[in-house]
């Protein structure tokens, strides 16, 4: 944590003028000398540090390689893509029948995940169909690592499962549960966010929050010059997949000289939109770089209230984001944490039970979208609401479009 | 009594203090200073941010803390009349929310979904009130319910994230205002609609409903025996303040968009702001345009932290630190005054009216 100490003697000085006026009589009171002298140091740091703890050089270096990986597999199914590496024998696995697969979801509770969940229903319609999945049983922790440790153990005790697939809503706490799976013998697949053990049959994810890091701040490196101030919009703290973009992008912007500054803003659009329309107050503002793309709309609305010039900007893949981008013209970048990973689980499940090999650490690609290829993803999605994302892969998938459109949230 | 009536007029023009040490009073009370709190904030963040003293800056965020003070004007009627409303920030979002998914981008829709909101939000203060007065069930417990039920409403219908923003002409509401206004570039939607609930808002509590609103919060029980329905007085505010958060969660649109984490913990910002405001939690006292005064001033104060560069985590402390700081004061100025110590020792003292003569029927007048 570097911010500084003085920052917090504002704090309590504010806060403490505060308790002062609202007790005094006398309107002469000052203002809080400290809030005046310190400004000009404190507001040339940046607001949050944490980038340290959650960097690690070699995922780094290694995520930065296999952005221009070539991937295994038929590149117009990109949910199959995997790069080589050790593979899981699934021969003891192999056999007939439709299984049941219980799968204990973190949560749908962003469009992100709304999206994906919806791609996976129907990918269950069509392995259902086929025989190959009797049932699957979900429950859903609501972002909550009790509930989700509960619904594991329920699946384990009494959901008379033959698969388990585990969408872990934190690492750490979520690590024994996925163990206690691991030893009823069963296949266990895990995806999206890791756990720190690598019992699992397969550990499915694109390949990473510093790729995604990488790719935006060098774009926005790219694009700037140094010196320039960029506005960093992050969802939330303590999340793995979100603090690694960060620690990623961070590291670079300083390399680069580039003046970053990071606020916390839960998506929350008011939020968003109060923060960039004080940072424009302050100064001007040349960039932007996001975490995820939920709120990127506002953040442009922002700088469109001010009458300021747009930022280059880096956002996600939803169709807000997307839409917007080119209304305005302004140099963007969508990165994308590959929403096909949804799909990726249930075909898995009919790989094992086939007998076949399946990646220990299945990394698919994660690719972002550039400004020539955004007409042809807009097109593609045509109709599609807002909070859909673009790669969300289900195009061959029975229901498609209106599904989609429609957004029947299973 | 009517020959004597002019009389008493000019007798109490006589008596009553000058204007500027009635102004001076009034600035000792909490709900005064909060005044001075602002003016002293708006220094500090122009000394810290120079550009912010711009008229232009200045009017912006005056139409972005908008609905932030209109619902602090809405929670100040339940307060005042004793009572919490802690169901504001769900009604916001639900509001929000129904904006978003019903409106679309059919502009034939607006006016019909936005009396739609205003009849929602009158119906969720209305079933807030009567339960809390009818049913006599604490309002704190009844709008926390209502806070959880309306929330689940909307995870069942969202199920937790955006959807698409409603048609730009319901947005103009918050996020338009009139242009090449000389000065200021811009007077905001927000800005107006904020004064005009202010205007009418300062106009209710003078109203007999307003003075009884306020002896309702003072004493129930005393209210009740000069004849006034507390139970409807009560509801009434209820209504009053979920209707305030409609007018908030209308604006919000405009300015922000549609997500559920719009009206996230507005409840607690306008409690703060009203107790900012120098409202007294329990009732009775208390301006109603302080409660609008504290919200700029809390947002003021998270202006200037910001500009200090002071992280956003730190928020919630502050507002915590404020709301025990504020509530600690106000309750020991406002018991000094009921005391009459402050008079006493500050202020000069003028008779109501002459003593009465020896010998004279006082009872006669």
């Amino acid at each position: 944590m570097r911010r500084s100490i003085q920052s917090k003697v504002t704090v309590v000085a504010a806060a403490a003028l505060l308790a002062l006026t609202a007790c005094t009589t006398d309107p002469s009171i000052e203002n809080p000398p400290a809030a005046e002298t310190e400004s000009g140091e404190a507001a040339a740091t940046p607001a949050e540090e944490g980038g340290d703890e959650w960097f690690d050089q070699a995922a780094f270096d290694e995520q930065s390689e296999q952005r221009s990986a070539s991937f295994t597999g038929d590149p117009e199914q990109p949910w199959l893509q995997y790069l080589e590496g050790e593979m899981t024998d699934t021969s003891e696995f192999a056999s007939e029948g439709a299984k049941k697969v219980c799968f204990a979801n973190a949560s749908i509770s962003n469009p992100w995940r709304q999206t994906g969940w919806i791609t996976m229903n129907q990918q269950l319609e069509v392995l259902v169909e086929q025989g190959v999945i009797s049932e699957m049983e979900t429950r859903d922790a609501q972002d909550d690592d009790n509930t989700q440790i509960a619904d594991i153990d329920y699946f384990i005790a009494e959901g008379d499962c033959d698969a388990f697939i585990i969408s872990p809503n934190s690492t750490a706490a979520m690590t024994p549960a996925v163990e206690r799976a691991c030893e009823t013998g069963k296949p266990v697949i895990v995806f999206d966010r890791g756990v720190e053990t690598d019992c699992a049959t397969t550990f499915i994810h694109p390949i990473g929050g510093f790729a995604w890091g990488i790719d935006t701040a060098e774009f926005l490196v790219d694009n700037l010059e140094e010196g320039d101030k960029v506005v960093a919009l992050r969802i939330l703290p303590g999340v793995d997949v979100l603090e690694q973009r960060w620690a990623a992008a961070e590291k670079i912007f300083e390399e680069n000289g580039i003046e970053a500054t990071d606020y916390f803003t839960g998506a929350d659009p008011t939020e968003i939109k109060k923060i960039i329309s004080d940072e424009l107050s302050t100064g001007d503002v040349q960039g932007v770089w996001m975490d995820a793309g939920d709120g990127a709309v506002a953040a442009i609305e922002a700088f469109e209230d001010a009458g300021k010039d747009y930022p280059v900007m880096t956002g996600e893949d939803e169709m807000s984001f997307l839409r917007k981008w080119e209304e305005t013209g302004l140099t963007g970048l969508a990165p994308v944490y590959s929403n096909f990973q949804w799909r990726t689980p249930l075909l898995a499940v009919e790989k094992i039970f086939a007998g076949e090999e399946v990646p220990k650490e299945w990394v698919l690609p994660q690719t972002p979208i550039p400004e020539e290829e955004r007409a042809d993803f807009l097109a593609s999605n045509e109709g599609m609401p807002d909070g859909h994302y673009a790669k969300f892969g289900g195009t061959d998938l029975p229901g498609y479009p209106e599904v989609w459109q429609e957004r029947q949230i299973p | 009594m009517s020959t004597l009536a002019p009389d008493r007029k000019a007798e109490l023009r006589r008596d009553r203090s000058p204007r500027k040490d009635r102004l001076l009073r009034g600035m000792r009370t909490p709900g005064g200073a909060v005044f001075l709190l602002l003016l002293a904030l708006l220094a500090a963040v122009i000394v810290v941010n120079p550009s912010f003293g711009e008229p232009g800056s200045l009017i912006r965020f005056i139409g972005r803390t908008a609905p932030i003070a209109i619902a602090a004007i809405g929670q100040y009627f339940v307060i005042v009349s004793g009572e919490f409303d802690l169901s504001m920030g769900s009604v916001v979002t639900a509001q929000v929310i129904i904006a978003g998914n019903l409106i679309g981008q059919d502009d034939a829709k607006v006016l019909p979904v936005l009396l739609l909101m205003l009849v929602f939000g009158a119906l969720i203060g209305l079933i807030n009130g009567l339960v809390t007065t009818l049913l006599k069930i604490p309002s704190f417990i009844v709008t926390l319910g209502m806070m959880l039920a309306l929330l689940g409403l909307v995870l069942y219908w969202t199920g937790g994230a955006a959807t698409g923003n409603p048609a730009d002409t319901f947005r103009q509401i918050g996020r338009g205002g009139i242009e090449n206004i000389p000065v200021l570039e811009i007077l905001p939607y927000p800005v107006l609609i904020l004064l005009a609930i202010a205007g009418g808002a300062f106009w209710l509590m003078r109203r007999p409903y307003g003075r009884t609103l306020v002896a309702v919060g003072d004493n129930a029980r005393a209210a009740a025996l000069t004849g006034a329905r507390v139970w409807w007085i009560r509801t009434r505010a209820f209504i009053l303040s979920s209707l305030a958060a409609t007018v908030a969660g209308i604006i919000l649109v405009g300015y922000a968009g549609v997500h559920p984490s719009v009206g996230r913990g507005y409840e607690f910002t306008a409690i703060t702001a009203v107790v900012l405001g120098g409202v007294v939690l329990g009732g009775g006292r208390g301006w109603v345009l302080s409660a609008a005064a504290g919200a700029f001033a809390l947002e003021m104060l998270f202006a200037l932290l910001n500009f200090a560069g002071v992280a956003s985590t730190w928020r919630d402390t502050v507002q915590g630190i404020i709301i025990v700081a504020a509530v600690a004061a106000g309750a020991r100025t406002w018991e000094r005054r009921r005391r009459g110590a402050s008079s006493a020792t500050h202020d000069k003292q003028t008779p109501i009216a002459q003593p009465p003569a020896v010998g004279t029927n006082e009872g006669g007048k």
